[in-house]
């Protein structure tokens, strides 16, 4: 159907012979990129998975001839279309970039230009190489819109990043890499920063708009059910190495090496749930507001019984954080109450006391930002100590220590800065602060949503173990219902600031459904490559027969 | 319902005000509240209190100060600031003292014609610096600018201006030393005469908005919106121009703005060396003979200048931060 493409479906496009891209860290070059083959034909998706610091992004970006400050391409051939990137200068690559090669990056929010509507970076590309005039591009782009199911796609063009949605802002996004009609479309986790509801929609119009122009594409990601979705091969990368290469389903269906399967096994904690009724804190019809007019929290009453774990699950905006915030005391409610151990708490933090504030602790998504990059471990985990325990000098040492070894770093870690550690010890760090206060209440708010699979895995059982042995109560704030399921004992949904379900994790997640329960459940990702298309085609089905 | 922008801007507006009344009201309690009398540094320690309190009570000096303070304010929104204290006979003879305003007005048109001067060669200078050493961040041409406008930022001002008077003046007599222009001086004749201390002024203050504008554009450099318009193939001066500066103006303006106070206000040395007939020259003057009135009104109009070019530059931020100006 596409007259405009030079090539036929099925011609070699791309080439990548034993690529070697060097990092600088710690005063000194190494391989990140330790000598990988890439091979893709028109048309052709290619899913690129791999935990982070794999190498994936740096794999793709090579792709384009590009290598972030800090990188460099040292050895290797990488040819687009019988044109050696690495031979040609820096001006012949940059106007492959941005027309015949695109790239989709993960934060849309971030990487798009603050100060220009968006139509005009959407054709920035096509307009610059001379692809298309400026007014003919434009009508392009409101046509690309539409294909991609915008809202009001003849004027979505005209307004500026702040003003439109995470999921509306990736979408335009894939109309800016689609503008220039490319030949090759690079996908850097477009997805992960989404709801899951949106999650969905965002897929199938990606996926519909790279076969209806026959682009090929590297989808990159960690989550193996959205690649089993997208892509035609997967290869599978760790350290900079492939470890695997095969056809999507041959993949899923049999995986080779032990890496890959244990990427697969990932999603199987599973935790029994158990019933309680000694409730520890009760969020009492509350409402509440952040201007005073608009009701962020509309009457939400939450239950939570002692030593157990409520999930609070919906998407960005559902009220789940402001649930917590009110709940610690961060934001007054304006009617209602909150019941710790059947007494209110005052609503303000600052008329809690000391002995209040203790036993309820937060750890928060990003780990980075919630510690001071100029403590060290020491400092982090031992003002808590200091401050609700008075603990001091050697006793504060020896605790230090203790509650190292419940999460399972070691005494090595105790002078280091937050920049010397990964993601997942980040978080780990954040737990012992929390754990320093000895808390009775812990609110997790996204703690996992952050982190890789294999990661996400350890913490969340080193949640539970916690748990079973300190008798901890968890509120666990998510949008990831494998997380939920691994976890809680009790859900709570919540949709534009109220609870549309709650009860035990077993009559939530099983039929009948209401209706937004039903919408949440069913978006999630499932490793089935038959998944996307089957649900779409059941959403069909269901908006035809009922209108 | 006002569009958010003029909302704001009206609010910075009235904030302005009622700082510029603070402002007022500190500046009369301070001068009050100075140790050592008109009277008495005019007429003389050997003058009698008798001669001394009729002198007082002729400028008005024996009222309470309050009634002085609304008199002044009232006085200044209706655009008279009162009457200098020199030149008042002060025996009781002819009484030869001008109004404020009087003193005021030609002077304050010099400075702002120096300043204009100044700011028309030092700001579009200090942009293309900053942007041209933030494009060649690293290279012989950035190390070159940044040495260049911190050497000159370090000297002292006058020494600055002695050098350019030795080069310029007495050994190449491209442009005149002196600078004390008269009442009648044409428009380019005015230009030639003030064209050193302009220079100078230029010198002092270009390495501020210059450093600003390379490290606000340099700043954003890592944003992933940058990465972006470099995977689509814009090249490093379409990034710069296109992509980085629109972001930056918030804080290159506030600099800017910062400097232009500056050069109305903080000139006195300039002045001095060029004997350029300047606000700066007039309030020194007046701090030395206890000429209250005038203090006050060179006090009003610095104190006015960098609320309003502060408020000026408040609003290019606003107006270019399409947060604001496009909400919601």
């Amino acid at each position: 159907m596409n007259t405009e493409k030079s090539g036929q479906k099925g011609d070699l496009l791309l080439e990548m012979k034993d690529v070697v891209i060097d990092g600088y860290s710690d005063d000194r070059w190494h391989e990140i990129i330790k000598g990988v083959d890439v091979t893709l034909r028109r048309g052709e998706i290619m899913g690129l998975i791999g935990e982070s610091g794999a190498g994936k992004s740096t794999l793709g970006l090579a792709a384009m001839g590009f290598a972030r400050p800090g990188c460099r391409i040292t050895s290797g051939s990488i040819i687009f279309d019988g044109i050696d990137l690495m031979k040609v200068s820096e001006a012949e690559r940059r106007a492959l970039r941005g027309s015949r090669i695109a790239y989709v990056a993960q934060s849309a929010a971030a990487s798009f230009n603050p100060a220009h509507p968006l139509i005009a970076q959407t054709v920035e590309a096509t307009v610059r190489r001379g692809i298309k005039p400026d007014a003919e591009a434009r009508a392009d782009a409101r046509k690309l819109y539409r294909d991609l199911q915008l809202p009001n796609p003849d004027s979505i063009g005209e307004r500026y990043p702040h003003q439109v949605s995470g999921g509306q802002l990736q979408r335009v996004m894939t109309a800016m890499a689609m503008s220039p009609r490319p030949d090759l479309i690079i996908f850097d986790e477009p997805t992960t920063a989404l709801d899951v509801t949106t999650q969905v929609e965002v897929l199938a119009s990606m996926r519909r708009i790279v076969e209806q122009y026959n682009t090929a594409a590297i989808y990159i990601t960690h989550d193996l059910a959205v690649v089993a979705q997208m892509a035609d091969v997967i290869k599978v990368l760790r350290y900079g190495e492939t470890i695997e290469d095969a056809e999507t389903r041959k993949m899923l269906a049999n995986p080779e090496k032990a890496y890959t399967k244990s990427l697969w096994s990932v999603r199987s904690i599973e935790k029994p749930e158990e019933k309680s009724e000694d409730i520890v804190l009760k969020v009492d019809h509350v409402d509440a507001s952040y201007t005073g007019s608009d009701k962020v929290l509309d009457d939400v009453t939450i239950e939570v019984p002692r030593g157990h774990t409520v999930a609070i699950v919906g998407e960005s905006g559902s009220g789940k954080s402001t649930t917590a915030r009110a709940i610690t005391g961060l934001l007054a409610p304006s009617k209602g109450q909150v019941l710790f151990n059947g007494k209110p708490l005052p609503p303000r933090l600052k008329e809690r006391s000391i002995d209040q504030l203790q036993k309820i602790q937060m750890i928060y998504q990003m780990a980075d930002t919630a510690m001071n990059p100029r403590q060290t471990v020491r400092d982090i985990i031992g003002r808590p100590l200091e401050f609700y325990l008075g603990l001091r000098g050697r006793e504060r040492d020896q605790r230090l220590l203790e509650l190292l070894e419940m999460i399972e770093l070691d005494e090595t870690f105790i002078d280091r800065l937050p920049a010397e550690l990964s993601g997942g010890q980040k978080q780990r760090i954040c737990i012992a602060r929390a754990l320093a206060a000895s808390p009775e209440l812990i609110i997790c708010d996204e703690v996992t949503s952050a982190l890789d699979q294999i990661v996400q895995k350890g913490i969340l059982e080193l949640l539970l173990r916690l748990q079973r042995e300190l008798g901890l109560t968890y509120i666990f704030i998510t949008h990831d219902i494998a997380t939920v399921k691994a976890i809680s004992d009790q859900i709570v949904v919540m949709l534009e600031g109220r609870v549309v379900e709650q009860g035990m994790k077993s009559e939530i997640l099983s039929p009948p459904y209401p209706e937004y329960t039903k919408l949440l459940l069913s978006s999630v990702p499932e490793m089935d490559p038959d998944w996307l298309t089957g649900l779409l085609a059941e959403r069909e089905r269901e908006s035809s027969s009922n209108p | 319902m006002l569009h958010p922008v003029v909302r704001t801007i009206l609010q910075r507006l009235g904030l302005g005000l009622i700082t510029l009344f603070v402002v007022s009201l500190i500046l009369f309690s301070s001068i009050e509240f100075l140790p050592g009398d008109f009277g008495e540094a005019v007429l003389g320690q050997a003058a009698l209190p008798e001669t001394v309190a009729a002198f007082r009570k002729e400028l008005g000096l024996d009222l309470p100060m309050h009634e002085r303070y609304f008199d002044w304010l009232g006085g200044i929104l209706t655009g008279d600031m009162g009457n200098s204290f020199s030149g008042r006979g002060s025996s009781g003879g002819t009484d030869r003292s001008r109004p404020v305003i009087e003193l005021l007005a030609p002077r304050l048109a010099n400075t702002l014609f120096l300043a204009s001067m100044a700011a028309i060669i030092s700001v579009p200078l200090a942009l293309f610096l900053g942007i041209t050493a933030a494009l060649y961040r690293g290279s012989i041409y950035d190390r070159m600018v940044n040495a260049m406008t911190l050497t000159t930022i370090s000297f002292p001002e006058f020494f600055v201006a002695y050098l350019l008077i030795l080069v310029l003046s007495s050994f190449t007599k491209l442009f005149p030393s002196l600078a004390n222009i008269g009442p009648d001086v044409d428009f380019w004749e005015r230009v030639y005469l003030t064209a050193l201390p302009a220079l100078t002024l230029t010198l002092v203050i270009v390495a501020h908005m210059m450093r600003m504008t390379r490290a606000a554009i340099i700043n954003l450099m890592a944003s992933p919106y940058i990465e972006m318009a470099e995977l689509k193939g814009a090249s490093k001066s379409e990034i710069i121009l296109q992509h980085a500066l629109p972001n930056a103006w918030a804080p290159i303006v506030t600099v800017i703005a910062f400097n232009l106070a500056y050069l109305v206000v903080g000139v006195v040395v300039v002045e001095v060396v060029f004997v350029y007939p300047g606000v700066g020259q007039l309030m020194v003057d007046a701090v030395t003979t206890r000429d209250v009135p005038v203090v006050q009104g060179c006090a009003m109009i610095f104190a006015a200048t960098y609320i309003l070019l502060n408020l000026f530059a408040d609003i290019i931020s606003i107006i270019t931060n399409p947060r604001l100006l496009h909400p919601r």
